[in-house]
């Protein structure tokens, strides 16, 4: 099989994820969306690193994986007070920056 | 030239005193003017014995100098603090310390009503150092701080009761006006710096004959200018009148005796610039000329007798810079009817200021009338006063106005005759409006209301007008008889030793002068020894009119500086604001429109940022890859 095939699969996933990200409103949908462009990237850099064969892109898809879980950590405490605050996890309700 | 220690201690004994009086506060309230009229006593003391000293020395021998300290060593320019007395400044020294210690004591009594006269006394010593530094400096840059030093005396004093606003106002129109003639007197002494390398009296007469003649015009025609400002002469004569607006005793040092005739001192003491410089020697005498006329034909219409006593101040001022502007021949004779001028309408004032005593401020002559069964003191001491101005022999001012009139016709052919024509006129208008003057006061009707009680005034106050009566008898004829004063100041005024044409004798003039002065009495009596309206009346020819005010120089003024200074001011703050401003403004809108249309990109949506980094990000590897392609 040949093993480009595992890029557009990673290209595919990662396009879902951008257009999740920008046309959802649910805040928790936006957090699944983001994760899933980390992961696209994660599977994009392990199939580099098998057709280099070394395994500097797999290091890497540790590293985004350290850095995704920190951010889930983060990211969900912020949307649960959110939550907690307005009875909503809308992203649109929560555009108080700009008034 | 001989060294001296102790000339500096002339102008350090006033100002320290100025300086003490005002720091030291209410507690010298009891004995401030004493301490104050002790320091004129003593400066008068001292320049005393200058004089002895120094008429006891060979006439080469007689200057004095005194370097006090270096001020200014930059390069080759080198100025130093240092003062210069000499037969010209002693004059000056003994008439300013000799009239100011006077008047220091009728302001005793003057004042004492005044719950600030110890303030007036430090104002009054200070202007005897300023005055005193004036005459004594022995450059154009150490008499220039003299200079503005008495203006800012001037100033404090004509605005002494600057509660009344219109007072205040008076004590700024003579200090902006006076500031006109002070810029000319730094553009002289910047001149004088950029031809010849030294401000120093003595520097520039070393190379005057040398000097190119534009130098010299330009120099000359920059202290004419400063004279005429300090001397109240024509253009800058307006501010004299509303000086009157200070005490009295202010009027009479500095107003009519001491600082006004700074003018006259300033183009004498300059002869080696106006006698190199005929273009400009000549426009002195042009404005002595006119502001002779000018003061007389005020001096006539006035009402108010501070006011026309000032209008005949701004006359006889006329005539010495008339005088000085004759050159050599004349000088001599500026200077004696300075001083003989500095005691009769010194004495004269102080008279004034006596009847406004008595008569309770009253200053409208038209409300006087009758005074010299009231008042015999201060009616003799103005009567001479009188007699020496109109110029009966043998009063002072018939001795110095004679030599002038006498000067002015040898000037030779046409311009001996108008100049000396109007001279003889200018007799008798002064003849006319001081017998006016004098017989609307102190004769005819009482012409005042009943709550009036004129009284003499008490001993401090009539007892110096009695010697400056004095002097207005005797002075004339000290200084004249034998050439006096003519050799005295030769040495300083006349190194050439000019030979002087005589067109004209002197029996001659003195036949005409007292002609014109009978011509200007007879006129006044008769018109005068009739009753005189309590109202000035309003059906008066144009001239009266215009003489009453001031012959328009206010708005001379007014329509020629005034009006096109404030549009130039208005137009160029509207330049400022619309131009200037706007292009500032402009910038600001600019910069604000773009960040409108700016702010719209930050909706605040999270999905509109998470669009345009997904498009930046999108655009940059684009991009890379359109370049690595």
């Amino acid at each position: 099989m040949d093993i480009s095939y595992y890029l557009y699969l990673s290209a595919a996933l990662f396009v879902i994820g951008a257009v999740g990200v920008v046309i959802r409103r649910n805040a928790i949908v936006i957090f699944m969306c983001i994760e899933l462009m980390l992961n696209a990237s994660n599977l994009a850099f392990v199939t580099f690193a098998r057709i280099h064969g070394n395994l500097e892109g797999q290091m890497v898809a540790f590293f985004t994986m350290v850095v995704a879980a920190c951010e889930v950590v983060v990211g969900l405490a912020i949307i649960v007070m959110i939550y907690r605050s307005r009875r909503s996890a809308s992203v649109d309700d929560a555009s108080l920056l700009r008034r | 030239m001989l060294e001296s220690e102790t000339l500096v201690v002339l102008i350090a004994l006033p100002l320290f005193s100025s300086g003490f009086l005002l720091l030291a506060g209410r507690k010298a309230d009891k004995w401030g003017h004493l301490f104050a009229t002790a320091i004129a006593g003593s400066t008068f003391l001292l320049a005393m014995i200058e004089m002895f000293a120094m008429v006891g020395r060979e006439e080469a021998n007689r200057a004095l100098y005194q370097k006090v300290f270096t001020w200014i060593s930059v390069g080759s320019f080198n100025v130093d603090a240092a003062l210069l007395l000499d037969q010209l400044s002693i004059c000056f020294v003994l008439l300013i310390t000799g009239v100011g210690t006077l008047i220091h004591i009728y302001s005793i009594s003057y004042m004492s009503h005044d719950p600030d006269r110890r303030r007036f006394f430090a104002y009054l010593n200070l202007f005897i150092a300023a005055m005193l530094l004036l005459v004594l400096g022995d450059s154009y840059l150490n008499l220039y701080v003299g200079w503005e030093g008495v203006g800012l005396a001037s100033y404090l004093l004509i605005g002494f009761w600057n509660k009344k606003p219109e007072y205040a106002t008076a004590a700024k129109k003579a200090f902006v006006v006076n500031r006109i003639g002070d810029l000319g007197l730094s553009i002289a002494i910047m001149v004088a710096f950029a031809v010849f390398g030294t401000v120093t009296f003595k520097g520039i007469e070393e190379q005057a004959n040398s000097a190119s003649q534009g130098a010299m015009v330009a120099i000359g025609f920059a202290l004419l200018l400063a004279a005429v400002g300090k001397s109240a002469q024509f253009p800058l004569q307006s501010w004299l009148g509303d000086a009157m607006a200070g005490p009295t005793p202010v009027s009479a040092l500095i107003h009519a005796a001491t600082m006004v005739t700074a003018g006259v001192y300033l183009i004498v003491r300059s002869n080696f610039v106006f006698d190199n410089a005929p273009i400009a020697q000549f426009a002195v005498v042009i404005v002595g000329a006119i502001t002779l006329l000018f003061g007389a034909i005020i001096g006539m219409a006035k009402d108010d007798i501070k006011k026309a006593l000032a209008a005949s101040t701004m006359s006889q001022i006329g005539y010495m810079i008339l005088a000085a502007g004759l050159g050599p021949i004349g000088y001599a004779f500026a200077i004696m009817h300075l001083l003989t001028h500095g005691f009769f309408k010194a004495g004269m004032f102080l008279g004034a200021g006596s009847v406004m005593h008595g008569m309770s401020d009253e200053v409208n002559m038209r409300r006087y009338g009758g005074l010299a069964r009231y008042m015999p003191i201060t009616t003799i001491t103005f009567g001479f006063g009188y007699l020496a101005i109109i110029g009966v022999p043998p009063f002072a001012g018939f001795y110095s106005k004679d030599k002038i009139i006498e000067a002015a016709f040898n000037l030779g052919g046409a311009k001996g005759i108008v100049f000396g024509s109007i001279t003889l006129l200018g007799a008798v208008i002064t003849a006319f409006y001081m017998t006016r003057l004098f017989m609307m006061t102190f004769l005819g009707k009482k012409r005042w209301s009943e709550g009036q009680r004129p009284h003499e005034s008490p001993f401090l106050i009539w007892a110096p007008m009695v010697i400056l009566s004095l002097g207005s008898i005797g002075s004339g004829f000290l200084l004249y008889s034998g050439k006096r004063l003519e050799y005295w100041l030769k040495p300083v005024v006349d190194k050439g030793g000019h030979k002087h044409e005589e067109f004209i004798s002197h029996a001659t003039v003195t036949t005409m002068a007292l002609t014109a002065v009978l011509i200007g009495v007879a006129i006044a009596i008769a018109k005068y020894r009739k009753d005189i309206p309590i109202e000035a009346p309003e059906k008066v020819s144009i001239f009266t009119r215009a003489a009453r005010k001031d012959l328009m120089q206010d708005q001379i003024n007014e329509t020629l500086f005034m009006r096109p200074g404030l549009a130039i001011t208005s137009t160029l703050v509207k330049t400022d604001e619309k131009v200037i401003d706007g292009l500032v403004r402009g910038v600001a809108q600019v910069s604000l429109g773009s960040a409108k249309g700016l702010r719209r990109i930050q909706s605040g949506y999270i999905r509109n940022y998470a669009l345009l980094i997904l498009i930046g990000a999108a655009a940059l590897i684009a991009a890379i890859w359109v370049v690595t392609l």
